[in-house]
């Protein structure tokens, strides 16, 4: 059966459309997937009414990560040709549903639904949806593709900021047993598809031939920056992509190391001082870092648009080993140096994932620029394994090696400076893609112009 | 060909594409407010503590 409203051509924006209708659509998504890192709030009540140990109700949460990487490699090929509001409305269903089944799992006590629910429907929504709007946003703002994308990216940062609060609230109202966790995951999957319907209802793609009006593109010649499309299959076969996929993987990495272990690592690094970070304290470190994190996507992503794409990398990689580095020989010894480098770093790890859309929109068109992204998130799945694996790894053998403090970390913030200049290396080494991958023009026509009826090409206000 | 008088309909128009765009904004800047209010209260502690 096929749902003639979710088709690509009923989704082209109509004369007058605003750009602009665009980004929210985008966030309503992004904000509601984003939810998954605030997965944490439900561990402890499930633990306690189920009679799980931590590592157990952690699974929901690592196989919805593990599916967002999945369906994100293999799902992107078919959002690009079923276009945006398909795939948000993919999502909406998977992301709801999800919560639906953990709702019938926690009431009836069977913690393999909550896990099927959450993780497997829920993680499928959660890939699809994120790679959703990528393409649409960057043929909607073609004179700031690193904004367009940042303020979705951003979204999936505040998901979290939203959902923690919300949910911590919903449990203290509904109670900790098993019937109010139950209630709380219906009302979250009742809340988040309502709140997606927006996206599904507003998002359109631009017309063919469609630009911002009194914009025409750069014709100063930059190398980095293709008029030529790439396919996502051919984009798997370059060496650029395999680049991208290591500076990726490295930043995310180097990010997640402080991330992993923000709370103790504050703590340890001022526990001889004379003024130890106090618990609550460590709390409100990590809140700035998060802070941090969704702040960078959208302010370095726009700044990418500026300086361009590379040269942003070169910051995130260069500036991120250089903080690293001050961390390791002078943290101990001043707290706001300390909190600062960190808060830095993690503002580049948030740049860091909302730049990459732009970046390869510059090296392989936008032809099929969902998808190649879908395949490069298999970098961040990568990063979210052998990021807490290194830390975890590293500070249970200093520990057992009898060092305590700064000493902890001394190995870790190395290895993750050295990770940062292997992602540099790789930056460095990204040319731009030999013709020989580029599509013959006439098949390089998007999906939507090929199904639409009537490609005239239209002049759209911005 | 002489331009076509504006007429009441076509005002409308770009009225209810603002007041959409406001709208839609406001869906998705409202929740992000509060997310935004509850981390900054608790980034605060590190101050404070």
């Amino acid at each position: 059966m096929r749902f003639e409203v979710l088709a690509p051509s009923r989704a082209v924006a109509p004369p007058g459309w605003s750009r602009w209708l665009v980004p929210p659509a985008a966030l309503s998504v992004h904000l509601s997937i984003g939810q998954a890192y605030a997965w944490s709030v439900f561990k402890p009540p499930l633990e306690s009414a189920l009679g799980l140990s931590g590592t157990q109700s952690a699974l929901p949460f690592q196989l919805g990560i593990v599916m967002l990487g999945l369906s994100a490699a293999f799902g992107g090929t078919l959002v690009e040709r079923r276009g945006p509001r398909w795939a948000m409305a993919v999502s909406l269903v998977c992301f709801s549903a999800g919560f639906l089944l953990a709702a019938l799992g926690a009431a009836t006590g069977q913690f393999w639904l909550i896990v099927f629910g959450y993780g497997f429907v829920g993680g499928i929504g959660l890939g699809i949806g994120y790679i959703s709007p990528v393409s649409t946003l960057i043929k909607w703002f073609p004179d700031r593709p690193g904004l367009a994308t940042g303020i979705a990216i951003m979204g999936f940062g505040g998901g979290a900021l939203i959902a923690s609060p919300w949910s911590s609230r919903m449990l203290e109202s509904f109670g900790e047993q098993r019937g109010g966790i139950a209630a709380a995951f219906l009302v979250h999957g009742v809340v988040y598809a309502a709140f997606m319907a927006l996206g599904v209802l507003l998002v359109r793609v631009p017309p063919d031939g469609w630009r911002p009006a009194g914009w025409e593109p750069d014709q100063r010649s930059r190398p980095l920056v293709t008029s030529a499309q790439v396919s996502a299959r051919s984009a798997v076969r370059t060496p650029q992509f395999w680049c991208l996929w290591v500076v990726l993987c490295m930043n995310v990495t180097a990010g997640i190391g402080i991330l992993e272990k923000a709370a103790p690592m504050i703590r340890d690094f001022f526990a001889d001082t004379a003024t130890p970070v106090s618990a609550p304290a460590a709390a409100g470190f990590v809140a700035l870092l998060s802070l941090a994190n969704m702040g960078g996507r959208l302010l370095w992503s726009a700044t990418s648009d500026l300086i361009g794409r590379k040269n942003m990398y070169r910051v995130y990689l260069g500036v991120g080993a250089l903080m690293y580095l001050a961390i390791a020989r002078f943290g101990d010894g001043s707290k706001p140096l300390f909190i600062c480098c960190a808060l830095v770093i993690l503002s580049f790890y948030g740049g860091g994932f909302a730049t990459v859309p732009a970046y390869l929109r510059d090296l392989f068109g936008t032809y099929q620029v969902g998808a190649i992204h879908g395949r490069l998130l298999t970098a961040w799945s990568t990063a979210g394994v052998l990021g807490p694996l290194i830390v975890n790894w590293v500070a249970d053998s200093q520990e057992d090696a009898g060092r305590s403090g700064s000493g902890l970390y001394g190995l870790s913030l190395t290895i993750m400076i050295v990770l940062l200049l292997v992602g540099f290396v790789a930056n460095e080494l990204v040319r731009p893609v030999h013709p020989r991958h580029h599509e013959p023009a006439a098949s390089a026509r998007t999906p939507e112009r090929q199904e639409a009826p009537d490609g005239t090409p239209q002049q759209h206000s911005g | 060909m002489a331009p076509r008088s504006s007429t009441p309909a076509d005002a409308r128009g770009p009225r209810r594409r603002t007041a959409l765009t406001v709208l839609v904004w406001l869906w998705v800047g409202l929740p992000l407010a509060y997310g935004l209010y509850e981390l900054i209260d608790k980034a605060t502690q590190l101050f404070t503590n």
